[in-house]
């Protein structure tokens, strides 16, 4: 066990050695290994089914893999919780937007913000000293956010009242609130339009160039991916096979052939 | 027989305003009561989606612990103290035993769990305090006992010290629950959880402190009001019955409201005190003990949501 160094650009921050995950008889990941690296945009892709979500939710301490070794920022993890995930610097977004619908997209930004608020409980009750004063500063952070993602008009609306593609919106805005390291996004622009998915893009490319963010995402527009992603990691039935630049996966013979079918 | 029923009551109630004031008195606390262990359950369906079937029995297990602690020598107010500390103790083990191995399953199969926490609880209770009845330590606990007469309205209204302080410190108690869901850092993390476990989980939120503080301030809820009813009446495991008055106050409050547990136990309370004075005797009497069912079932006509609940939004 060695303590997490600081980590430079392109260092390994994730490493992932051979994971496979069951449930039960079934495979969802076999003998996985890959690696994420600071500051680069990872892609992982493959066709339905081939346990995309699955690698996210290892990754995340949501599933916990039967064999395999997962290192983060050099430290090899042994079986952990989300919330230890989270409090080591891994966010994420879900693929049916998950957000806490009955609150309003300032509070659901704001909880994002919990494992940063530290003042004592008794302030918090009064609202009054350290805690008024740690409320503010965190407030502020957050409208930063709300001003980066561009959804200052539904700052105070209930987000289970707003439409899908800004509910993803509202997602990443909670992720980006916990000053992520590593940024984990499943299908972040399932179901948009073309106009959305141009701005979430955007938004993609900008926090992984503004924070420094390390990011890997799930996306099935094959488009997206290539412009988006500095490397691509290809899974079907389980199994890698593929890992690379956008160019060489996208001349990869096993690549195609499960992207579009093989004649057996 | 529309004489008796729409004009007769309130003739009554202009002609004799005192006993008015002593019917809404007494309803108004009887609503107090119902309020607090409705609190508990909504306290707890927030957090972790579930009906609590064993709120009742934890009144009276919390109750229980208290008198049978004091019966066994212990003073009273470190009776009190060693009961929050049995109920800390409750909450975490139920967290770690009951729901901890449970996460992810469906509804249905929580609240069954609930079921045998209730079994559980009542053989525990029984085997360590005995079965037979017991009588609150109201005066040990420095609890005001006896009544005041008012006179006003050309009658004479009484008003049991016991009942005001049941007012008053389940009045404190609503409110200071309402300032820590609202205002701190882990209220706001239990009004999270309570919208959605995964992404609770993934912005850092451990689900397993916020049920251990859930059920905590379920179990303490439960205490007092253990205390007070089992001040009005007896301690004993017929108390768990009144769980089951919960069940309306809900359906009218909404089960993921707090102030709906409030303003639903005060209107059940009333409600049923008022029914029972003046339109109780057309029936030959006893509506106390189903009129508040049928304001529930009215609601769930017009009003599933209750009068404060979340309301259902789904996109198809």
């Amino acid at each position: 066990m060695s303590t997490p160094t600081q980590l430079q650009r392109g260092d390994v921050m994730l490493a992932v050695e051979n994971v496979s995950l069951r449930f039960g008889g079934v495979k969802a990941i076999t003998d996985v290994s890959f690696d994420i690296r600071k500051g680069e945009i990872r892609a992982i892709i493959g066709p339905n089914g081939a346990g995309k979500t699955s690698m996210l939710n290892v990754i995340n301490g949501f599933y916990h893999p039967q064999e395999g070794k997962i290192t983060y920022k050099g430290v090899k993890r042994e079986k952990m919780r989300p919330f230890v995930a989270a409090s080591q610097g891994i966010a994420r977004t879900f693929q049916n937007v998950a957000l806490f619908k009955g609150m309003t997209t300032l509070d659901n930004i704001m909880v994002g913000r919990t494992l940063k608020m530290k003042s004592p409980f008794f302030w918090q009750i009064w609202r009054h000293g350290p805690a008024m004063q740690e409320e503010v500063q965190h407030r502020r952070f957050v409208e930063e956010i709300i001003d980066f993602l561009e959804i200052e008009h539904i700052r105070k609306t209930p987000v289970g009242k707003l439409p899908y593609g800004l509910q993803k919106r509202v997602e990443l805005g909670r992720a980006l609130a916990m000053e992520p390291e590593l940024l984990l996004l499943d299908e972040p622009m399932a179901g948009m339009n073309l106009e959305e998915k141009e701005d979430m893009c955007r938004f993609i490319l900008d926090v992984s160039s503004q924070y420094g963010t390390t990011i890997a995402l799930i996306e099935h527009d094959i488009g997206v991916v290539m412009d988006l992603s500095d490397r691509v990691v290809v899974l079907e039935y389980g199994r890698k096979i593929a890992d690379g630049t956008p160019d060489v996966v996208k001349a990869d013979q096993a690549v195609i052939d499960a992207y579009l079918g093989v004649g057996h | 027989m529309l004489y008796d029923v729409f004009v007769d009551p309130f003739v009554q109630m202009a002609q004799m305003p005192d006993l008015l004031v002593q019917t809404l008195w007494e309803g108004l606390v009887a609503g107090v009561l119902y309020a607090l262990i409705a609190l508990g359950f909504v306290l707890i369906f927030k957090a972790s989606g579930v009906f609590n079937f064993a709120q009742g029995i934890m009144v009276v297990f919390a109750a229980l612990t208290l008198v049978g602690l004091y019966e066994k020598g212990v003073p009273a107010f470190l009776a009190l103290i060693l009961t929050i500390g049995v109920m800390f103790i409750l909450a975490w083990t139920t967290e770690r035993v009951v729901l901890r191995p449970l996460v992810n399953q469906p509804d249905i199969i929580l609240f069954m769990a609930t079921f045998g926490l209730t079994y559980f609880l009542i053989g525990l209770g029984e085997f360590i305090f005995g079965g037979n009845t017991k009588t609150m330590i109201t005066e040990q606990l420095f609890l005001p006992k006896g009544a005041i007469d008012v006179s006003m309205l050309g009658g004479r209204v009484t008003f049991q010290k016991l009942d005001i302080a049941a007012a008053v410190i389940a009045g404190a108690m609503v409110a200071g629950l309402a300032v820590f869901f609202q205002y701190t850092r882990i209220g706001r993390a239990l009004r999270a959880v309570a919208d959605s476990h995964k992404a609770a989980l993934s912005v850092g939120i451990s689900l397993n402190q916020i049920w251990v503080i859930v059920w905590f301030t379920a179990g303490i809820v439960a205490l007092v009001t253990g205390i007070m009813w089992g001040a009005r009446s007896d301690v004993s495991f017929g108390l768990q019955v009144i769980a089951l008055k919960a069940l309306p106050v809900l359906i009218l409050g909404g089960f993921t409201s707090v102030p709906g547990a409030i303003v639903g136990g005060l209107i059940i309370g009333i409600g049923e005190k008022l029914g029972e004075f003046y339109w109780g005797p057309l029936v030959g009497g006893g509506i106390e003990s189903w009129l508040a069912y049928l304001i529930a079932l009215a609601f769930l006509l017009f009003r599933p949501q209750g009068l404060f609940g979340d309301k259902i939004i789904e996109r198809i």
